[in-house]
Protein backbone atom coordinates (compact mmCIF):
# COMPACT_ATOMS: atom_id res chain seq x y z
CA UNK A 1 0.00 0.00 0.00
CA UNK A 2 2.63 2.61 1.13
CA UNK A 3 4.06 2.81 -2.41
CA UNK A 4 7.14 4.85 -3.05
CA UNK A 5 5.69 7.33 -4.79
CA UNK A 6 2.95 7.75 -2.35
CA UNK A 7 5.92 8.04 0.14
CA UNK A 8 7.40 10.92 -1.44
CA UNK A 9 4.54 12.87 -2.35
CA UNK A 10 3.79 12.62 1.89
CA UNK A 11 7.33 13.78 2.47
CA UNK A 12 7.68 16.30 0.10
CA UNK A 13 4.19 17.51 -0.91
CA UNK A 14 3.01 19.47 -4.22
CA UNK A 15 1.38 22.46 -3.57
CA UNK A 16 0.97 22.86 0.01
CA UNK A 17 -0.56 25.86 1.85
CA UNK A 18 -3.11 28.29 1.62
CA UNK A 19 -3.13 30.78 -1.47
CA UNK A 20 -5.99 33.07 -2.65
CA UNK A 21 -8.92 31.37 -4.36
CA UNK A 22 -12.77 31.97 -5.29
CA UNK A 23 -14.04 29.39 -2.56
CA UNK A 24 -13.00 26.91 0.15
CA UNK A 25 -14.27 24.50 1.94
CA UNK A 26 -12.79 22.30 5.44
CA UNK A 27 -13.43 18.60 5.11
CA UNK A 28 -12.82 16.43 7.73
CA UNK A 29 -12.77 12.45 7.97
CA UNK A 30 -13.99 11.97 11.10
CA UNK A 31 -13.40 7.98 11.99
CA UNK A 32 -9.92 9.38 12.29
CA UNK A 33 -9.39 12.81 12.31
CA UNK A 34 -8.15 13.77 8.77
CA UNK A 35 -8.15 17.11 8.38
CA UNK A 36 -8.21 19.65 4.94
CA UNK A 37 -8.95 23.15 4.46
CA UNK A 38 -8.66 23.56 0.52
CA UNK A 39 -9.32 26.32 -1.67
CA UNK A 40 -9.96 26.43 -5.45
CA UNK A 41 -9.06 29.27 -7.94
CA UNK A 42 -10.50 29.14 -11.58
CA UNK A 43 -9.30 31.27 -14.26
CA UNK A 44 -11.87 31.16 -17.05
CA UNK A 45 -12.89 26.92 -17.20
CA UNK A 46 -9.21 26.14 -15.76
CA UNK A 47 -7.86 24.94 -12.80
CA UNK A 48 -5.58 28.01 -11.51
CA UNK A 49 -4.79 26.83 -8.42
CA UNK A 50 -5.65 23.85 -5.60
CA UNK A 51 -4.11 25.24 -2.46
CA UNK A 52 -4.85 23.18 0.79
CA UNK A 53 -3.04 22.83 4.51
CA UNK A 54 -4.32 20.24 6.54
CA UNK A 55 -3.09 17.11 8.82
CA UNK A 56 -3.41 13.59 8.34
CA UNK A 57 -2.49 9.89 7.42
CA UNK A 58 0.71 10.22 4.51
CA UNK A 59 -2.61 8.41 2.51
CA UNK A 60 -4.35 11.64 2.63
CA UNK A 61 -1.43 13.98 2.61
CA UNK A 62 -0.12 12.17 -0.54
CA UNK A 63 -3.43 12.35 -2.59
CA UNK A 64 -3.62 16.27 -2.04
CA UNK A 65 -0.44 16.48 -3.43
CA UNK A 66 -1.15 14.60 -6.12
CA UNK A 67 -4.73 16.04 -6.38
CA UNK A 68 -2.40 18.96 -7.23
CA UNK A 69 -0.30 17.96 -9.48
CA UNK A 70 -2.71 16.47 -11.51
CA UNK A 71 -5.22 19.17 -11.71
CA UNK A 72 -3.48 22.29 -11.84
CA UNK A 73 -3.63 23.62 -15.39
CA UNK A 74 -6.20 21.25 -16.43
CA UNK A 75 -9.54 22.62 -18.29
CA UNK A 76 -12.59 21.95 -15.84
CA UNK A 77 -14.33 18.85 -17.91
CA UNK A 78 -10.99 17.15 -17.97
CA UNK A 79 -10.64 17.68 -14.47
CA UNK A 80 -13.85 16.43 -13.70
CA UNK A 81 -12.76 13.13 -15.68
CA UNK A 82 -9.67 12.58 -13.75
CA UNK A 83 -11.80 12.80 -10.56
CA UNK A 84 -14.06 10.49 -11.64
CA UNK A 85 -11.72 8.34 -12.89
CA UNK A 86 -9.75 7.89 -9.43
CA UNK A 87 -13.22 7.45 -7.56
CA UNK A 88 -13.43 4.71 -9.81
CA UNK A 89 -9.99 3.06 -8.93
CA UNK A 90 -10.54 4.14 -5.31
CA UNK A 91 -13.85 2.18 -5.01
CA UNK A 92 -12.78 -0.89 -6.39
CA UNK A 93 -11.88 -2.98 -3.72
CA UNK A 94 -8.79 -4.01 -5.53
CA UNK A 95 -10.37 -5.17 -8.17
CA UNK A 96 -8.98 -2.53 -11.35
CA UNK A 97 -5.50 -3.11 -11.74
CA UNK A 98 -4.60 0.14 -13.76
CA UNK A 99 -4.20 -0.41 -17.86
CA UNK A 100 -2.21 1.86 -19.40
CA UNK A 101 -5.02 4.45 -20.32
CA UNK A 102 -5.84 4.81 -17.06
CA UNK A 103 -2.30 5.05 -16.11
CA UNK A 104 -2.27 8.26 -18.68
CA UNK A 105 -5.31 9.78 -17.09
CA UNK A 106 -4.15 9.41 -13.14
CA UNK A 107 -0.24 9.50 -13.79
CA UNK A 108 1.10 9.25 -10.34
CA UNK A 109 -2.46 8.78 -8.54
CA UNK A 110 -2.26 5.37 -9.63
CA UNK A 111 -0.17 4.50 -6.98
CA UNK A 112 -3.21 4.30 -4.82
CA UNK A 113 -4.31 1.09 -6.75
CA UNK A 114 -3.53 -0.61 -3.40
CA UNK A 115 -5.11 1.42 -0.57
CA UNK A 116 -8.18 0.63 -2.43
CA UNK A 117 -8.29 -2.94 -0.80
CA UNK A 118 -8.23 -1.19 2.54
CA UNK A 119 -11.70 0.13 3.39
CA UNK A 120 -10.27 2.16 6.46
CA UNK A 121 -8.21 4.00 3.95
CA UNK A 122 -10.33 4.34 1.50
CA UNK A 123 -11.94 8.14 3.21
CA UNK A 124 -8.35 9.42 3.42
CA UNK A 125 -7.50 8.73 -0.06
CA UNK A 126 -10.78 10.56 -1.37
CA UNK A 127 -10.81 13.36 1.32
CA UNK A 128 -9.08 16.10 -0.57
CA UNK A 129 -10.92 14.58 -3.93
CA UNK A 130 -14.12 15.31 -2.49
CA UNK A 131 -12.93 18.48 -0.96
CA UNK A 132 -12.51 19.51 -4.62
CA UNK A 133 -15.13 18.76 -5.87
CA UNK A 134 -16.77 20.49 -3.57
CA UNK A 135 -14.99 23.28 -3.43
CA UNK A 136 -15.25 23.55 -7.34
CA UNK A 137 -19.15 23.50 -7.38
CA UNK A 138 -18.87 26.46 -4.78
CA UNK A 139 -17.04 28.39 -6.74
CA UNK A 140 -18.40 27.94 -10.03
CA UNK A 141 -22.26 27.87 -8.88
CA UNK A 142 -24.47 24.84 -9.97
CA UNK A 143 -25.13 26.15 -13.44
CA UNK A 144 -21.37 25.97 -14.86
CA UNK A 145 -20.91 23.06 -12.18
CA UNK A 146 -24.01 20.79 -14.56
CA UNK A 147 -22.90 22.59 -17.68
CA UNK A 148 -19.52 20.88 -16.92
CA UNK A 149 -20.76 17.34 -16.07
CA UNK A 150 -23.11 17.36 -19.00
CA UNK A 151 -19.78 18.76 -21.18
CA UNK A 152 -17.92 15.86 -19.78
CA UNK A 153 -20.48 13.02 -20.24
CA UNK A 154 -21.12 14.35 -24.27
CA UNK A 155 -17.51 13.89 -24.89
CA UNK B 1 19.97 4.65 33.53
CA UNK B 2 19.48 1.67 35.16
CA UNK B 3 16.32 -0.32 34.60
CA UNK B 4 16.91 0.42 30.43
CA UNK B 5 16.37 -2.16 28.49
CA UNK B 6 18.51 -2.12 25.01
CA UNK B 7 16.86 -3.37 21.82
CA UNK B 8 17.15 -7.16 21.22
CA UNK B 9 18.18 -7.83 25.07
CA UNK B 10 16.04 -10.69 26.16
CA UNK B 11 12.94 -9.35 28.37
CA UNK B 12 14.08 -9.52 32.28
CA UNK B 13 11.89 -12.34 34.18
CA UNK B 14 9.50 -9.44 35.41
CA UNK B 15 7.66 -10.15 38.77
CA UNK B 16 4.52 -11.07 39.04
CA UNK B 17 3.63 -12.33 35.52
CA UNK B 18 1.09 -15.25 35.05
CA UNK B 19 1.90 -18.46 33.30
CA UNK B 20 1.47 -17.24 29.74
CA UNK B 21 2.44 -20.12 27.94
CA UNK B 22 -0.39 -22.06 29.41
CA UNK B 23 -2.77 -19.09 29.43
CA UNK B 24 -1.83 -19.13 25.84
CA UNK B 25 -3.02 -22.47 24.65
CA UNK B 26 -7.01 -21.20 26.24
CA UNK B 27 -6.93 -18.66 23.21
CA UNK B 28 -7.26 -20.48 20.10
CA UNK B 29 -7.21 -17.33 18.33
CA UNK B 30 -3.80 -16.04 19.75
CA UNK B 31 -1.86 -19.62 17.12
CA UNK B 32 -3.13 -17.77 14.05
CA UNK B 33 -1.45 -16.38 11.88
CA UNK B 34 -1.80 -13.25 9.90
CA UNK B 35 -0.11 -11.63 6.21
CA UNK B 36 1.49 -14.34 4.90
CA UNK B 37 2.39 -16.47 7.68
CA UNK B 38 3.50 -13.46 10.32
CA UNK B 39 2.40 -14.56 14.15
CA UNK B 40 -0.29 -12.58 15.41
CA UNK B 41 0.55 -10.27 18.43
CA UNK B 42 -2.79 -9.11 19.58
CA UNK B 43 -2.38 -5.58 21.43
CA UNK B 44 -6.15 -4.46 21.42
CA UNK B 45 -7.74 -6.50 24.17
CA UNK B 46 -9.17 -2.57 25.18
CA UNK B 47 -11.67 -2.32 22.21
CA UNK B 48 -12.53 -5.93 22.76
CA UNK B 49 -10.64 -9.00 24.42
CA UNK B 50 -10.29 -12.59 22.87
CA UNK B 51 -12.02 -15.54 24.09
CA UNK B 52 -10.84 -18.96 25.94
CA UNK B 53 -11.47 -22.09 24.74
CA UNK B 54 -13.98 -22.67 27.94
CA UNK B 55 -16.10 -19.91 26.75
CA UNK B 56 -16.47 -20.84 23.35
CA UNK B 57 -17.14 -24.73 24.32
CA UNK B 58 -19.84 -22.68 26.64
CA UNK B 59 -21.59 -21.98 24.39
CA UNK B 60 -21.56 -23.97 21.86
CA UNK B 61 -23.11 -26.76 24.50
CA UNK B 62 -25.44 -23.96 25.15
CA UNK B 63 -27.00 -24.65 21.65
CA UNK B 64 -26.16 -28.00 21.02
CA UNK B 65 -27.81 -29.33 24.24
CA UNK B 66 -29.90 -26.99 26.39
CA UNK B 67 -31.32 -23.92 24.34
CA UNK B 68 -35.05 -22.72 24.67
CA UNK B 69 -36.67 -19.42 25.67
CA UNK B 70 -36.04 -18.51 29.25
CA UNK B 71 -38.76 -17.94 32.09
CA UNK B 72 -42.03 -19.69 32.45
CA UNK B 73 -41.56 -22.71 30.09
CA UNK B 74 -42.57 -25.92 31.70
CA UNK B 75 -40.27 -28.46 29.42
CA UNK B 76 -36.75 -29.57 29.76
CA UNK B 77 -35.00 -27.09 28.29
CA UNK B 78 -36.90 -23.90 29.12
CA UNK B 79 -36.01 -24.95 32.63
CA UNK B 80 -32.02 -25.68 31.74
CA UNK B 81 -32.15 -22.34 29.90
CA UNK B 82 -33.62 -20.68 32.35
CA UNK B 83 -31.34 -22.32 35.38
CA UNK B 84 -28.44 -21.42 32.90
CA UNK B 85 -29.68 -17.68 32.57
CA UNK B 86 -30.00 -17.48 36.33
CA UNK B 87 -26.88 -19.39 37.02
CA UNK B 88 -25.01 -16.53 34.60
CA UNK B 89 -26.79 -13.73 36.56
CA UNK B 90 -25.54 -15.79 40.47
CA UNK B 91 -21.96 -15.91 38.96
CA UNK B 92 -21.84 -11.88 38.37
CA UNK B 93 -23.27 -11.08 41.41
CA UNK B 94 -20.40 -12.95 43.11
CA UNK B 95 -17.75 -11.94 40.57
CA UNK B 96 -18.25 -8.07 41.53
CA UNK B 97 -19.31 -8.89 45.18
CA UNK B 98 -22.88 -7.92 44.90
CA UNK B 99 -24.59 -7.84 47.87
CA UNK B 100 -28.26 -9.90 46.14
CA UNK B 101 -28.57 -11.41 42.50
CA UNK B 102 -31.50 -9.30 42.00
CA UNK B 103 -29.25 -6.39 41.72
CA UNK B 104 -27.64 -7.37 38.11
CA UNK B 105 -29.50 -6.52 35.61
CA UNK B 106 -28.22 -7.96 31.52
CA UNK B 107 -27.79 -5.61 28.86
CA UNK B 108 -26.40 -5.94 25.73
CA UNK B 109 -23.24 -3.88 26.55
CA UNK B 110 -22.18 -1.23 29.09
CA UNK B 111 -23.71 1.35 26.41
CA UNK B 112 -26.97 0.25 27.10
CA UNK B 113 -26.49 0.17 31.15
CA UNK B 114 -25.15 3.53 31.27
CA UNK B 115 -28.27 4.46 28.67
CA UNK B 116 -30.50 2.60 30.84
CA UNK B 117 -29.63 4.79 34.16
CA UNK B 118 -30.02 7.83 32.00
CA UNK B 119 -33.43 7.46 31.06
CA UNK B 120 -34.35 5.51 34.45
CA UNK B 121 -33.40 8.98 35.71
CA UNK B 122 -34.57 11.27 33.61
CA UNK B 123 -38.42 9.81 33.94
CA UNK B 124 -37.96 9.32 37.55
CA UNK B 125 -40.03 11.12 40.11
CA UNK B 126 -38.41 12.56 42.92
CA UNK B 127 -36.01 12.37 44.85
CA UNK B 128 -34.03 10.83 41.99
CA UNK B 129 -35.68 13.00 39.26
CA UNK B 130 -33.46 14.64 36.59
CA UNK B 131 -34.51 18.10 35.61
CA UNK B 132 -33.90 22.07 34.67
CA UNK B 133 -32.97 22.40 38.25
CA UNK B 134 -30.75 19.85 38.56
CA UNK B 135 -26.61 19.12 37.37
CA UNK B 136 -25.37 15.77 35.87
CA UNK B 137 -21.80 15.72 35.99
CA UNK B 138 -18.86 13.91 34.29
CA UNK B 139 -15.75 13.72 33.46
CA UNK B 140 -13.49 14.67 30.43
CA UNK B 141 -11.63 11.34 29.67
CA UNK B 142 -15.54 9.11 29.48
CA UNK B 143 -16.25 7.06 26.70
CA UNK B 144 -19.07 8.53 24.08
CA UNK B 145 -20.93 6.27 25.63
CA UNK B 146 -20.66 7.72 29.19
CA UNK B 147 -21.23 11.36 27.74
CA UNK B 148 -23.64 11.06 25.23
CA UNK B 149 -26.50 9.65 26.96
CA UNK B 150 -25.66 12.39 29.40
CA UNK B 151 -26.00 15.12 27.25
CA UNK B 152 -29.55 13.38 25.42
CA UNK B 153 -30.71 13.76 29.23
CA UNK B 154 -29.66 17.07 29.60
CA UNK B 155 -31.25 18.24 26.31
CA UNK B 156 -34.30 16.14 26.92
CA UNK B 157 -34.87 17.52 30.61
CA UNK B 158 -32.87 21.28 31.00
CA UNK B 159 -30.28 20.26 33.38
CA UNK B 160 -27.05 21.10 33.41
CA UNK B 161 -24.22 19.12 32.49
CA UNK B 162 -20.59 19.54 33.67
CA UNK B 163 -17.26 17.96 33.78
CA UNK B 164 -14.38 17.70 35.65
CA UNK B 165 -11.29 18.42 33.69
CA UNK B 166 -7.76 16.80 33.38
CA UNK B 167 -4.50 17.12 34.24
CA UNK B 168 -1.61 17.67 31.78
CA UNK B 169 -0.34 14.61 33.03
CA UNK B 170 -3.51 12.10 32.19
CA UNK B 171 -5.69 12.41 36.18
CA UNK B 172 -8.89 13.65 36.56
CA UNK B 173 -8.44 17.61 38.18
CA UNK B 174 -10.40 17.46 41.32
CA UNK B 175 -8.87 20.70 42.52
CA UNK B 176 -12.76 22.08 42.03
CA UNK B 177 -14.46 19.73 42.80
CA UNK B 178 -16.57 21.28 45.38
CA UNK B 179 -17.87 23.53 42.54
CA UNK B 180 -17.80 20.82 40.40
CA UNK B 181 -20.34 18.41 42.33
CA UNK B 182 -22.65 20.75 44.70
CA UNK B 183 -26.11 20.93 45.62
CA UNK B 184 -27.69 20.77 42.66
CA UNK B 185 -25.85 17.23 41.24
CA UNK B 186 -27.94 14.93 41.08
CA UNK B 187 -26.01 12.21 39.59
CA UNK B 188 -22.12 11.61 38.96
CA UNK B 189 -20.74 9.52 36.65
CA UNK B 190 -17.32 8.51 35.78
CA UNK B 191 -15.05 6.04 34.58
CA UNK B 192 -13.31 3.95 36.63
CA UNK B 193 -10.28 3.31 34.08
CA UNK B 194 -9.77 5.18 31.17
CA UNK B 195 -10.06 3.78 27.98
CA UNK B 196 -7.54 6.30 26.52
CA UNK B 197 -5.13 7.57 28.91
CA UNK B 198 -5.17 3.67 31.01
CA UNK B 199 -5.73 6.07 34.12
CA UNK B 200 -7.36 4.89 37.06
CA UNK B 201 -9.28 7.39 38.84
CA UNK B 202 -9.59 7.90 42.57
CA UNK B 203 -13.39 6.36 43.40
CA UNK B 204 -13.48 7.52 47.48
CA UNK B 205 -12.71 11.12 46.75
CA UNK B 206 -15.21 11.55 44.41
CA UNK B 207 -18.39 9.06 45.89
CA UNK B 208 -17.40 11.08 48.85
CA UNK B 209 -18.32 14.25 47.28
CA UNK B 210 -20.97 13.03 45.69
CA UNK B 211 -22.69 11.27 48.99
CA UNK B 212 -22.07 14.97 50.42
CA UNK B 213 -24.02 16.14 48.24
CA UNK B 214 -27.09 13.28 47.75
CA UNK B 215 -26.09 12.78 44.30
CA UNK B 216 -26.27 9.57 42.91
CA UNK B 217 -22.83 7.63 41.62
CA UNK B 218 -22.76 5.99 38.50
CA UNK B 219 -19.38 4.23 37.49
CA UNK B 220 -17.88 3.24 34.04
CA UNK B 221 -16.13 0.08 34.83
CA UNK B 222 -15.86 -1.55 31.50
CA UNK B 223 -12.08 -1.40 31.38
CA UNK B 224 -11.84 -2.26 35.08
CA UNK B 225 -13.97 -5.35 35.23
CA UNK B 226 -11.79 -7.46 33.06
CA UNK B 227 -8.32 -6.67 34.90
CA UNK B 228 -8.93 -5.92 38.64
CA UNK B 229 -10.91 -7.37 41.21
CA UNK B 230 -14.01 -5.21 41.63
CA UNK B 231 -16.73 -4.73 44.44
CA UNK B 232 -19.18 -3.03 44.31
CA UNK B 233 -19.77 -2.21 47.46
CA UNK B 234 -16.35 -1.45 48.18
CA UNK B 235 -16.69 0.99 45.23
CA UNK B 236 -19.86 3.03 46.98
CA UNK B 237 -21.60 3.55 44.14
CA UNK B 238 -25.47 3.14 43.12
CA UNK B 239 -24.57 1.93 39.72
CA UNK B 240 -21.67 0.16 37.87
CA UNK B 241 -21.93 -0.44 34.24
CA UNK B 242 -19.63 -2.94 32.43
CA UNK B 243 -19.17 -5.11 28.93
CA UNK B 244 -19.01 -8.62 28.73
CA UNK B 245 -16.69 -8.75 25.18
CA UNK B 246 -13.81 -6.85 26.99
CA UNK B 247 -13.81 -9.38 29.79
CA UNK B 248 -13.19 -12.95 27.49
CA UNK B 249 -17.20 -13.24 27.23
CA UNK B 250 -19.24 -12.93 23.97
CA UNK B 251 -20.46 -9.89 22.39
CA UNK B 252 -23.84 -8.89 22.93
CA UNK B 253 -23.88 -9.30 26.89
CA UNK B 254 -23.68 -6.11 29.23
CA UNK B 255 -24.07 -5.50 33.03
CA UNK B 256 -25.88 -3.06 35.12
CA UNK B 257 -25.10 -3.26 38.75
CA UNK B 258 -27.29 -1.20 40.90
CA UNK B 259 -28.58 -0.73 44.23
CA UNK B 260 -31.43 -2.78 45.39
CA UNK B 261 -33.65 -0.01 46.45
CA UNK B 262 -33.23 2.36 43.71
CA UNK B 263 -33.93 -0.69 41.23
CA UNK B 264 -37.18 -1.25 43.04
CA UNK B 265 -38.08 2.31 43.10
CA UNK B 266 -37.08 3.49 39.36
CA UNK B 267 -39.41 3.31 36.70
CA UNK B 268 -38.43 0.78 33.54
CA UNK B 269 -37.10 1.83 30.23
CA UNK B 270 -37.71 -0.60 27.74
CA UNK B 271 -41.31 -2.18 28.09
CA UNK B 272 -42.13 -5.86 26.84
CA UNK B 273 -42.15 -9.50 27.47
CA UNK B 274 -40.43 -10.31 30.62
CA UNK B 275 -40.78 -7.08 32.57
CA UNK B 276 -44.54 -7.62 33.56
CA UNK B 277 -46.50 -8.45 36.20
CA UNK B 278 -49.48 -8.13 34.89
CA UNK B 279 -51.26 -6.03 31.40
CA UNK B 280 -54.29 -5.34 30.61
CA UNK B 281 -55.43 -2.79 27.80
CA UNK B 282 -54.78 0.13 29.89
CA UNK B 283 -51.93 -0.40 32.09
CA UNK B 284 -49.13 -2.80 33.57
CA UNK B 285 -46.99 -3.79 36.72
CA UNK B 286 -44.39 -4.53 36.21
CA UNK B 287 -41.71 -7.71 37.48
CA UNK B 288 -39.64 -6.68 40.14
CA UNK B 289 -36.14 -6.24 39.89
CA UNK B 290 -33.88 -7.34 37.93
CA UNK B 291 -36.71 -8.70 34.94
CA UNK B 292 -38.01 -5.04 35.00
CA UNK B 293 -35.30 -3.81 33.09
CA UNK B 294 -34.56 -6.82 30.73
CA UNK B 295 -37.64 -6.37 28.28
CA UNK B 296 -37.80 -8.99 25.74
CA UNK B 297 -36.17 -11.98 25.16
CA UNK B 298 -32.44 -11.55 27.01
CA UNK B 299 -29.05 -12.80 25.47
CA UNK B 300 -29.17 -16.12 26.76
CA UNK B 301 -26.47 -17.47 25.23
CA UNK B 302 -24.88 -14.63 25.80
CA UNK B 303 -24.96 -14.36 29.24
CA UNK B 304 -24.46 -18.36 29.57
CA UNK B 305 -21.22 -17.41 28.07
CA UNK B 306 -20.29 -14.69 30.54
CA UNK B 307 -20.97 -16.88 33.41
CA UNK B 308 -18.16 -19.19 31.50
CA UNK B 309 -16.35 -15.95 31.19
CA UNK B 310 -16.21 -14.97 34.56
CA UNK B 311 -15.77 -18.55 35.81
CA UNK B 312 -12.40 -18.42 34.10
CA UNK B 313 -11.19 -15.26 35.12
CA UNK B 314 -12.29 -15.92 38.69
CA UNK B 315 -9.96 -19.81 38.46
CA UNK B 316 -7.03 -17.41 37.47
CA UNK B 317 -7.57 -14.59 40.04
CA UNK B 318 -8.31 -10.75 39.65
CA UNK B 319 -5.55 -10.18 41.84
CA UNK B 320 -3.03 -12.26 39.92
CA UNK B 321 -4.28 -10.46 36.32
CA UNK B 322 -3.83 -7.56 37.68
CA UNK B 323 -0.15 -8.34 39.02
CA UNK B 324 0.83 -9.74 35.25
CA UNK B 325 -0.49 -6.41 33.82
CA UNK B 326 0.91 -4.18 36.05
CA UNK B 327 4.32 -5.95 35.37
CA UNK B 328 3.38 -5.70 31.72
CA UNK B 329 2.71 -1.59 31.66
CA UNK B 330 5.98 -1.62 33.89
CA UNK B 331 7.84 -2.99 31.31
CA UNK B 332 5.92 -1.40 28.05
CA UNK B 333 6.43 2.17 29.84
CA UNK B 334 9.62 1.28 30.16
CA UNK B 335 10.56 0.30 26.55
CA UNK B 336 8.41 2.52 24.95
CA UNK B 337 9.78 5.47 25.97
CA UNK B 338 12.75 4.53 24.99
CA UNK B 339 11.27 5.19 21.52
CA UNK B 340 12.87 8.24 19.93
CA UNK B 341 9.70 10.91 19.75
CA UNK B 342 7.59 8.62 21.26
CA UNK B 343 5.19 10.68 23.71
CA UNK B 344 3.17 8.60 26.32
CA UNK B 345 -0.88 10.57 26.54
CA UNK B 346 -1.72 9.43 30.48
CA UNK B 347 0.40 8.42 33.40
CA UNK B 348 3.82 7.89 32.70
CA UNK B 349 4.23 6.01 36.11
CA UNK B 350 2.45 2.44 36.45
CA UNK B 351 1.47 3.86 39.60
CA UNK B 352 -2.64 3.61 39.60
CA UNK B 353 -2.46 2.67 35.89
CA UNK B 354 -4.04 0.66 33.84
CA UNK B 355 -2.64 -1.63 30.92
CA UNK B 356 -3.51 0.62 27.95
CA UNK B 357 -0.58 2.51 26.55
CA UNK B 358 -1.59 5.43 24.41
CA UNK B 359 0.73 7.24 22.45
CA UNK B 360 2.16 9.52 19.47
CA UNK B 361 5.40 8.56 17.33
CA UNK B 362 6.54 12.01 16.35
CA UNK B 363 3.85 13.72 13.86
CA UNK B 364 3.66 10.21 12.46
CA UNK B 365 0.07 9.77 11.84
CA UNK B 366 -1.77 7.22 14.08
CA UNK B 367 -3.17 5.60 10.68
CA UNK B 368 0.17 4.76 9.58
CA UNK B 369 1.83 3.59 12.10
CA UNK B 370 -1.03 0.90 13.17
CA UNK B 371 -1.34 0.34 9.15
CA UNK B 372 2.75 -0.62 9.18
CA UNK B 373 2.70 -2.68 13.06
CA UNK B 374 -0.21 -4.11 11.30
CA UNK B 375 2.03 -5.43 8.29
CA UNK B 376 4.16 -7.16 10.96
CA UNK B 377 1.34 -8.98 12.31
CA UNK B 378 1.20 -6.08 15.42
CA UNK B 379 -2.67 -5.49 15.56
CA UNK B 380 -3.34 -2.24 17.46
CA UNK B 381 -6.34 0.70 17.57
CA UNK B 382 -5.63 4.09 16.42
CA UNK B 383 -7.68 6.96 16.19
CA UNK B 384 -9.96 8.84 18.93
CA UNK B 385 -11.27 5.32 20.52
CA UNK B 386 -14.66 6.92 20.89
CA UNK B 387 -13.08 9.33 23.43
CA UNK B 388 -12.89 12.56 21.31
CA UNK B 389 -12.53 15.17 24.06
CA UNK B 390 -9.56 13.54 25.52
CA UNK B 391 -7.80 14.26 22.35
CA UNK B 392 -9.22 17.57 22.17
CA UNK B 393 -7.72 18.10 25.88
CA UNK B 394 -4.12 17.29 24.61
CA UNK B 395 -4.11 18.72 21.07
CA UNK B 396 -3.83 15.79 19.08
CA UNK B 397 -5.85 14.69 16.46
CA UNK B 398 -5.39 10.62 17.96
CA UNK B 399 -3.71 8.37 18.97
CA UNK B 400 -1.82 4.74 18.56
CA UNK B 401 -3.16 2.58 21.29
CA UNK B 402 -1.72 -0.88 23.06
CA UNK B 403 -3.38 -2.85 25.33
CA UNK B 404 -2.96 -5.84 26.84
CA UNK B 405 -4.58 -8.21 28.93
CA UNK B 406 -3.75 -11.66 30.84
CA UNK B 407 -2.44 -13.46 27.87
CA UNK B 408 -0.12 -10.66 26.77
CA UNK B 409 3.60 -11.24 26.85
CA UNK B 410 7.01 -9.00 27.60
CA UNK B 411 7.93 -10.88 24.17
CA UNK B 412 4.91 -8.96 22.40
CA UNK B 413 5.76 -5.72 24.36
CA UNK B 414 9.59 -6.19 22.52
CA UNK B 415 7.69 -6.87 19.50
CA UNK B 416 6.09 -3.36 20.04
CA UNK B 417 9.19 -1.52 20.59
CA UNK B 418 11.08 -2.96 17.54
CA UNK B 419 7.72 -2.46 15.69
CA UNK B 420 7.87 1.30 16.69
CA UNK B 421 11.27 1.75 15.31
CA UNK B 422 10.82 0.06 12.03
CA UNK B 423 7.45 2.58 11.37
CA UNK B 424 9.98 5.14 12.48
CA UNK B 425 12.67 4.37 9.37
CA UNK B 426 9.51 3.70 7.11
CA UNK B 427 8.21 7.01 7.49
CA UNK B 428 11.67 9.19 8.24
C1 LIG C 1 -14.53 2.97 29.21
C2 LIG C 1 -15.53 2.38 28.27
N1 LIG C 1 -16.83 2.62 28.46
C3 LIG C 1 -17.76 2.10 27.66
C4 LIG C 1 -17.43 1.32 26.59
C5 LIG C 1 -18.52 0.82 25.70
O1 LIG C 1 -18.60 -0.56 25.66
P1 LIG C 1 -19.64 -1.20 24.65
O2 LIG C 1 -19.26 -0.70 23.30
O3 LIG C 1 -19.44 -2.67 24.80
O4 LIG C 1 -20.98 -0.73 25.04
C6 LIG C 1 -16.08 1.05 26.33
C7 LIG C 1 -15.66 0.22 25.19
O5 LIG C 1 -15.41 0.59 24.09
C8 LIG C 1 -15.11 1.60 27.19
O6 LIG C 1 -13.81 1.40 26.98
Amino acid sequence: MYQDVILDHYKHPHGRGLRSGDAEVHHVNPTCGDEITLRVRYEGGTVADVSYEGQGCSISQASASVLNELLVGKDLGEALGIQATFLELMQSKGRITPDEQMEEVLEDAVAFAGVSKYPARVKCALLSWMAWKDATAKALGEAAWEAAGQERRTA
Amino acid sequence: MSGEVLPGEAPAVLPGLLDTEAIRKDFPILDRTVHDGRKLIYLDSAASSQKPRQVLDTLQSYYERHHANVHRGVHVLAEEATALYEAARDKVAAFVNAPSRDEVVFTKNASESLNLVANMLGWADEPYRVDASTEIVITEMEHHSNIVPWQLLAQRTGATLKWFGLTDDGRLDLSDIEQVITEHTKVVSFVLVSNVLGTVNPVEAIVRRAQEVGALVVIDASQAAPHMPLDVQALQADFVAFTGHKMCGPTGIGVLWGRQELLEDLPPFLGGGEMIETVTMHSSTYAPAPHKFEAGTPPIAQAVGLGAAVDYLSGIGMDRIAAHEHAITEYALRRLSAVPDLRIVGPVSAADRGATLSFTLGDIHPHDVGQVLDEQGIAVRVGHHCARPVCLRYGIPATTRASFYLYSTPAEVDALAEGLEYVRGFFA
